[in-house]
């Protein structure tokens, strides 16, 4: 079952052009989707403002070598491990979705440009590929949803309580469940064939209402921070003091009158341990 | 100075709305961002500011120190035990820097042990005296409690 391409049985009875013609009309409406939503949202202008407002209260300037290493960091931290998360359990269900929807989504197109004709002989890793995605994808997306969604998790509110935000999470989460129950049920014309592509044109139609975007602008988004903190500006947050530092201890008295010439490590307050109250 | 959500530095993840005292903090429905619902009720603990991992939570100034278009940013650091200040004024001039202990002895090292405190006596409960108000008002031996009594002098101006 794992290693049956889906779309070379479905290749009987829609034709694999038509199948292509699907996918290139899914990307150019999460193109135009993306487009739209920075135009009404104004995110790049104001992206491009606000670095500007921040070099001018840089303190040094950084240099191209520096740059690079940053988007390095911000390529292996933020990008590819979902670094930004400081809550373990969000990091894991983000890499669970992120990994298993680009998984599932490259196999998909590289299974129906290259292998969508009956006579195909389709490399057994590719579909097995697209199941494995579509599970971590089902996995990551159902454990978001029911328990650390902030709706539930902080807000206390019930899991089947949602609003047009979460259009993007359940048009996911709906995509890689038909898609696993249709190949499962043998990957004909079927309903759960229709509810798959409902779906997945909810998904990618949808960007514009959706969060769908934020895959572009949050690895500037996570750029842009980790310059500020670089070039000195700290997006006007106050400096890292060292508290054992004469310098600083002169500055501020109050630091070795109350705490000593070298105040202890206070604890993890109320980092000690997770709120459960709900 | 009730605090604030920078919408665009927020990721939604929900711990301010964990710990604020006064359930004043909240996840917008549309954007899934938090925001302060009430900030007349802040009572500005500054525990959001804490909590938040991203620093996204900030401080509205009072106009009278820092006017409109000024930056009061804050962090609350409970390793070190300080909260740090930055407060920039609109004309972007003046920059200052302010750093103040929040705590002396590391957190949970004071807890008082109130099981090994004697009891109550009946005319303790029965007296309009709050528990240990007695000693810290010193109406039991001494007089109250003086800038002199305790070796302090009144300085000019605002001490940081």
């Amino acid at each position: 079952m794992f290693a049956i391409n889906p779309f070379a049985s479905l290749s009987e009875v829609i034709s694999p052009a038509m199948m292509q013609g699907y996918i290139v009309l899914m990307i150019l409406l999460v193109m135009g989707g993306t487009i739209l939503d920075m135009i009404h949202k104004k995110s790049a202008q104001y992206f491009f403002e606000n670095a500007k407002k921040a070099k001018k209260s840089a303190t040094r300037s950084v240099s191209g070598g520096e740059k690079t290493s940053i988007a390095a960091s911000v390529l292996v931290k933020e990008v590819l491990t979902s670094g930004e998360f400081s809550n373990p359990r969000r990091r894991l269900s983000h890499l669970l979705t992120m990994w298993g929807t680009i998984i599932f989504i490259v196999t998909t197109a590289i299974m129906i440009f290259g292998y969508s004709t009956p006579e195909a002989s389709t490399p057994a890793l590719l579909p097995q590929l697209w199941h494995i995605g579509a599970l971590m994808l089902a996995v990551g997306g159902y454990w978001f949803w029911f328990s650390i969604r902030v709706d539930v998790s902080a807000e206390g509110l019930p899991w089947f309580r949602f609003e047009r935000a979460d259009l993007f999470i359940l048009s996911l989460l709906a995509t890689a469940t038909f898609a696993l129950i249709w190949s499962f049920t043998g990957a004909g014309l079927t309903i759960f064939f229709a509810l798959f592509i409902l779906a997945s044109t909810v998904l990618f139609g949808g960007v514009y209402w959706s969060k769908f975007a934020h895959m572009f602008f949050k690895p500037a988004a996570a750029y842009q921070k980790k310059i500020t903190r670089a070039d000195g500006s700290r997006e006007n947050l106050p400096p890292d003091y060292d508290l054992t530092d004469p310098e600083v201890q002169r500055k501020f008295p109050d630091i070795p009158t109350y705490m000593g010439k070298n105040p202890p490590n206070m604890g993890l307050c109320i980092k000690a341990e997770r709120a459960k109250h709900y | 100075m009730p605090t604030f959500v920078y919408m665009t530095r927020c990721d939604g993840c929900g711990e301010c709305v964990d710990i604020c005292p006064s359930d004043i903090m909240h996840i917008d429905k549309k954007l899934r961002r938090a925001y302060n619902i009430e900030p007349n009720m802040c009572w500005e603990c500054y525990s959001c500011v804490k909590a938040c991992p991203h620093h996204a939570i900030d401080v509205r100034g009072y106009a009278d120190f820092a006017p409109l278009g000024h930056s009061v940013r804050v962090i609350r650091d409970e390793e070190k035990g300080t909260i740090a200040w930055r407060i920039k004024f609109r004309n972007g001039k003046k920059d200052m820097e302010l750093l103040a202990p929040i705590t002396t002895k590391p957190w949970g090292s004071a807890t008082p042990d109130l099981a090994k405190v004697p009891a109550p006596s009946k005319e303790m409960r029965d007296s309009q005296l709050l528990f240990n108000e007695p000693k810290y008002i010193r109406m039991d031996d001494g007089g109250l409690h003086t800038l002199q009594s305790n070796g302090l002098e009144i300085k000019e101006g605002v001490q940081y």
